[in-house]
């Protein structure tokens, strides 16, 4: 197998994403060489990046059909980019893009793919460990293919500079995208409203959480405030979307982000299994709940016994 | 408005919201006890796909691929307004991703020969138990037609599918011609409750068996594992408002407050 690992990034404000960067460093220990490709312009903050990273090529697709999204259209480029490199791996993070791309290679490759690797048990044969069940579970899982192609689970490993820089070499090329790979592409990007803090709950720092504790749709000025003053996003439970409270943009768990805050305050969240695959990544918990028995209590760092809707108020007061 | 024909493919798949228990070889999860049922994704799935035949008529049709009890999940779906079931009769463990979109082929191209052709196939965005995210793309890619990934809302109208994605920047749209696949992300729809009649019309709907003609390539499993317990660390701050010192002690302690 070859020893090149080809890693597909994703620009977040002008860097590259959080979640890609830790694919990056994911990648390192498995490859001789680690390659990336970015869809969309790779300038020297990426670069800086890469390099940081380790990362020996970027290759940078230009065709002007991918500046708005169609995912066969990304794993052209993704094809190209493999040709090139020579890659015995793919991989990218498991994010909506990463895994729907990858998807897509695996299956006009014939491939098999595995999603949400958390490590790479063996290389020879390869057999990764990887989260099912809503990270509730664990399978070893054997890939007999080259290249193999993995999405990492969300902040599996910690996002870290390589011990040499990289020479991250631009390599711009054009993929040769078909009206076959425009078949499904964005038409129209509706924005969220502004002051939406929710908006990348993958990549924030802080997270303020709310569940069903909240009571009610109109239960959650607190938190939002809170999340504001603290230059963090909002989170919620599944329960808190199914009852209409708040979108599904906003849940953390099984089916929603996975999320790897330096401090996750989870407000009157219980903490079921899929609700916890999705923040057991997070460095700090501090739960507030009025049940002490409740799961996101006992496996939290920090706990705090009471109503979210007095503690809030308070913590916003001694915040300032 | 033209009506028209959409596929459902569900699974099922033990409940995984509860304590999950593995069987006794560690190959499979056990759900005696949880109970088993169709991941949130697909339940949205049969939602979108009985609201736009509601709309402009046609029918839902419902699959699974499993052993005799996955019949219970087409039942589910005929209980909400899907008018017929496809059983494919397999021992899904045997089955990975590759092999599923195989066998969901073979019914989509039997059936347009025998007069009814899917316009729409609707797959979950991935198995609650599995977690591949593959089956629906690799479909696509069988049959030839475009695809879009975690789809929550969907119109059709004159041959065309506008279909709703919510991502990290807001909610995309793509208007795709039909035939299409998409697979389904939960969030978009709010599925609805199966009526008495519902359930009696269940009971009695047509669920066609058939037997896959591919011959399983397996999803490379070696076995599953629970994850190590969370080790239990907790330090209680106190007890309502009087915790909130202590709470930002914490945050400066941490970094997160300067």
């Amino acid at each position: 197998m070859s020893n090149v690992v080809l890693v597909l990034i994703e620009p977040d404000e002008g860097r590259v994403h959080l979640v890609s960067r830790e694919a990056l460093t994911f990648a390192r220990p498995l490859a001789g060489q680690v390659q990336a490709l970015m869809l969309g312009r790779v300038d020297e903050a990426v670069l800086a990046d890469c390099r940081e990273q380790g990362v020996a090529v970027v290759h940078e697709a230009t065709d002007a059909e991918l500046e708005s999204y169609a995912a066969a259209a990304w794993a052209t480029a993704l094809e190209r980019s493999l040709e090139a490199s020579g890659a015995g791996i793919v991989l990218a993070g498991g994010t909506e893009r990463g895994t729907e791309v990858l998807a897509h290679l695996a299956a006009r490759r014939d491939l098999p793919m595995a999603a949400n690797v958390l490590s790479v048990t063996s290389t020879d044969p390869l057999e990764v460990e990887r989260q099912v069940a809503g990270g509730a579970v664990r399978e070893q899982m054997r890939l007999d293919a080259s290249p193999a192609v993995l999405t990492m689970a969300g902040h599996a490993v910690e996002a870290s500079a390589a011990a040499a820089p990289g020479a991250a070499e631009h390599r711009p090329f054009t993929a040769g995208v078909s009206a076959a790979d425009l078949r499904a592409q964005v038409k129209q990007v509706q924005a969220r409203g502004g002051g939406d803090s929710s908006a990348d709950l993958s990549a924030a720092r802080v997270v303020v959480g709310a569940g069903r504790g909240a009571g009610s749709a109109d239960g959650f000025s607190d938190v939002d405030a809170l999340a504001q003053r603290l230059g963090g996003a909002v989170g919620v439970s599944r329960a808190v979307t199914s009852l209409g409270w708040r979108p599904h943009h906003e849940q953390v768990g099984q089916t929603g982000s996975r999320i790897a805050p330096d401090v996750y305050i989870a407000c009157g969240i219980s903490g079921a299994i899929q609700h916890w695959a999705g923040c057991s990544s997070s460095k700090t918990i501090i739960a507030i709940n009025t049940d002490a028995e409740a799961p996101m209590m006992t496996k939290a760092d920090y706990a705090v016994v009471g109503d979210m809707h007095e503690v809030l108020p308070a913590l916003l007061e001694a915040l300032g | 408005m033209a009506s028209i024909n959409v596929l459902v493919c569900v699974k099922r798949a033990a409940d995984v919201t509860g304590e999950v228990v593995l069987n006794a070889d560690g190959t499979g999860l056990d759900g005696r006890y949880s109970g088993y049922a169709m991941s949130p994704h697909e339940t949205a799935a049969v939602e979108i796909a009985v609201s736009l035949v509601e709309e402009s008529g046609g029918s839902v049709t419902v699959l699974t691929l499993g052993d005799d009890d996955a019949v219970e999940q087409l039942r589910d779906a005929l209980a909400v307004g899907a008018d017929d079931a496809v059983h494919v009769e397999a021992d899904s463990s045997a089955f990975g991703p590759t092999d599923v979109a195989a066998a969901i082929a073979e019914v989509v191209r039997a059936r347009a020969a025998s007069g009814t052709a899917y316009d729409l196939v609707l797959v979950g965005n991935d198995a609650a138990d599995t977690g591949s995210f593959q089956v629906g793309i690799r479909l696509a890619y069988l049959l030839d037609r475009p695809v879009v990934a975690g789809v929550q809302q969907i119109a059709v109208s004159d041959g065309v599918a506008t279909l709703h994605v919510g991502s990290a920047a807001g909610t995309e749209t793509y208007e795709v011609g039909l035939p299409a696949v998409a697979t389904v992300l939960e969030g978009g729809v709010d599925p609805r409750y199966p009526s008495i009649r519902g359930r009696m019309r269940a009971k009695k709907a047509p669920v066609e068996a058939v037997t896959p003609e591919v011959t399983p390539r397996g999803s490379g499993t070696l076995g599953l594992s629970l994850p190590p317990p969370t080790p239990n660390k907790v330090t209680v701050l106190g007890e309502g408002p009087g915790a909130a010192p202590a709470v930002v002690e914490v945050l400066r302690k941490i970094g997160v407050l300067s």
